[in-house]
């Protein structure tokens, strides 16, 4: 509960989980952010939308504090990530779990070693529980009996199934997911989105996904964050749909303009 | 004149930056070998990838070098009617130098190579990043156990080579040339010092294997995320590394006389 100026007790707006203020990041000569400032609420999934080299993979990399802005704040839970030292980042890494575009399974490990990975390595878990664990979480993905295959036996689907249930394993409260519909069949791709659902549903859980695809994102983002020249546009992704810039229109499915294109072409 | 200037100032300190981050590097590798909890089970695994898998090609080349050092050194020997000091000869020059120099050029080709392609391959397909991403540092949990596995393997791999050289040696000098076996191996006996040559041999070899372990895992450590970016650090990894041996093995013999 916050008190207004007049005294009056009004229940407070949820602190979002993830806060990025004016934040830049340039590689090289490429500017990818100048003043990047957006939000992304709790327990919610908040889709981020752009075109290719928009910057939506190296937004996902700054929250996880893989790389680092040249300036400007990336606030999770709080803390900023930015200037954090390796053993602060660990701690903040703790709350929170990735999925990969390419699943980045540990090649060498069979899949329920690489789901156990996490519980070895941060847990005091007898290997009885590690199992239980590894199980409840590869059944929570739809696998079963896929304990022994290396992940170089597993279809693209299955992969990105099994590193979704290692990113989940430690029940984060916040988990990253880089383009999860990339390279998979309709139904693969709809099997995944459902339980992206089902996760938030579940335990609460704060999504950042990054998309290109439309209608997924139009049926489970609660809010989106469209990255158009280095710059972020939010809110709900229906209310989006009325926005002036055509290219956040076109983001959300909206058939695009020849002239849009030349435009982007000649940017 | 001014651009060929430019060009030579950016690859200067290009390569001096290089040398920073790769000294980085190392202190970074350093302090992972002795931080807990001990990889015991990802260095075994690289005793084996890198010992175990390399011993056949040390076995043949070490009897190749040794059979062709029997066959030269007694064609030679004989012009002087010295032929007796075969097996000195023989022991002494693998001892010396082509064990050590021989055998680091073959693990970097065999064994640094494919730690490189390996590490580089992890890093483009992100799965360094995804470690990170699970609190776990990839330079303790990768890049350390490989790099003790190649330090480890260098002196014994080095050890085994010479062994072979000394043995194909042998079976030239006595098999083909008629030489008396207890000659062979008494001439190497009295004439072979023990700290000189063969302890200066093993520190030889362990040098030329911290060379190979930073320089490969480096090289895969900072390759560029592409199936191109990892190639060209793996050949990177041999050119550089064998470079680094042949240059150091002149840097430790004039200054040490090992």
């Amino acid at each position: 509960m916050a008190r207004t100026r007049f005294g009056v007790l009004m229940p407070a707006a949820p602190s979002p989980h993830v806060l990025l203020r004016h934040v830049r990041r340039a590689f090289g000569r490429r500017v990818v952010f100048d003043d990047l400032c957006c939000e992304f609420p709790r327990g919610n999934i908040t889709v981020i939308a752009g075109g290719s080299g928009s910057g939506k993979s190296t937004l996902l990399r700054l929250v996880g504090g893989l790389i680092r802005p040249d300036a400007g704040e990336v606030l999770v839970d709080g803390r900023d990530v930015a200037r954090l030292r390796e053993s602060g980042l660990a701690e903040v890494r703790q709350g929170l779990g990735m999925l990969f575009q390419n699943g980045a399974l540990l090649d060498s490990l069979s899949v329920f070693a690489n789901v156990a990975f996490p519980l070895r390595e941060h847990s005091d878990l007898s290997e009885r529980e590690i199992a239980e664990v590894v199980h409840e979480s590869l059944r929570h993905v739809g696998l079963a009996d896929v304990d022994a295959l290396l992940p170089g036996q597993l279809s693209g689907g299955m992969r990105k199934r099994v590193a979704l249930a290692r990113a989940i394993v430690r029940r984060p409260s916040l988990l990253l997911v880089d383009e999860p519909f990339s390279g998979l069949d309709p139904i693969s791709a709809l099997r995944i989105e459902r339980l992206l659902v089902q996760l938030r549903g579940e335990g609460g859980l704060t999504l950042l996904v990054v998309s290109h695809d439309p209608p997924s994102t139009l049926r489970m983002a609660a809010h989106l964050v469209a990255l158009v020249g280095g710059r972020a546009v939010q809110g709900p992704p229906r209310t989006l749909l009325g926005h002036a810039d055509p290219r956040v229109r076109a983001l959300l499915g909206e058939a695009i303009d020849p002239a849009l294109v030349a435009a982007e072409e000649e940017r | 004149m001014p651009g060929l200037l430019g060009e030579l100032g950016f690859r200067c300190t290009r390569f001096l930056a290089d040398l920073g981050q790769l000294g980085v590097f190392s202190w970074a590798v350093a302090r992972a070998l002795l931080r807990p909890p001990p990889r015991i089970r990802e260095g075994l695994s690289e005793l084996y990838k890198q010992g175990v898998l390399s011993v056949s090609i040390i076995v043949v080349a070490g009897l190749a070098v040794g059979m062709v050092l029997g066959l030269q050194g007694y064609s030679i020997l004989s012009r002087f009617g010295a032929a007796d000091a075969l097996g000195s000869m023989v022991g002494l020059s693998l001892l010396r130098e082509l064990g050590p120099v021989l055998t680091a050029l073959l693990v970097t080709g065999r064994a640094g190579s494919a730690t490189t392609a390996e590490i580089g391959t992890m890093v483009a397909t992100e799965q360094l990043d995804g470690l990170r991403m699970m609190s776990v540092d990839p330079v303790h949990y990768v890049i350390a156990p490989r790099a003790l596995g190649l330090m480890a393997v260098m002196p014994l791999l080095s050890a085994l080579f010479i062994t072979c050289g000394i043995f194909g040696g042998w079976l030239v000098g006595t098999g083909l040339m008629g030489l008396d076996s207890g000659r062979y191996l008494s001439s190497l006996q009295a004439n072979t010092d023990f700290r000189d040559d063969v302890v200066g041999s093993f520190v030889k070899a362990a040098i030329f294997g911290v060379i190979v372990a930073l320089v490969s895992t480096w090289r895969g450590y900072r390759a560029e995320p592409t199936s191109a970016g990892v190639s060209a650090a793996t050949t990177s990894t041999v050119v550089s590394a064998s470079l680094s041996i042949l240059l150091g093995d002149y840097m430790i013999t004039a200054l040490w006389g090992l």
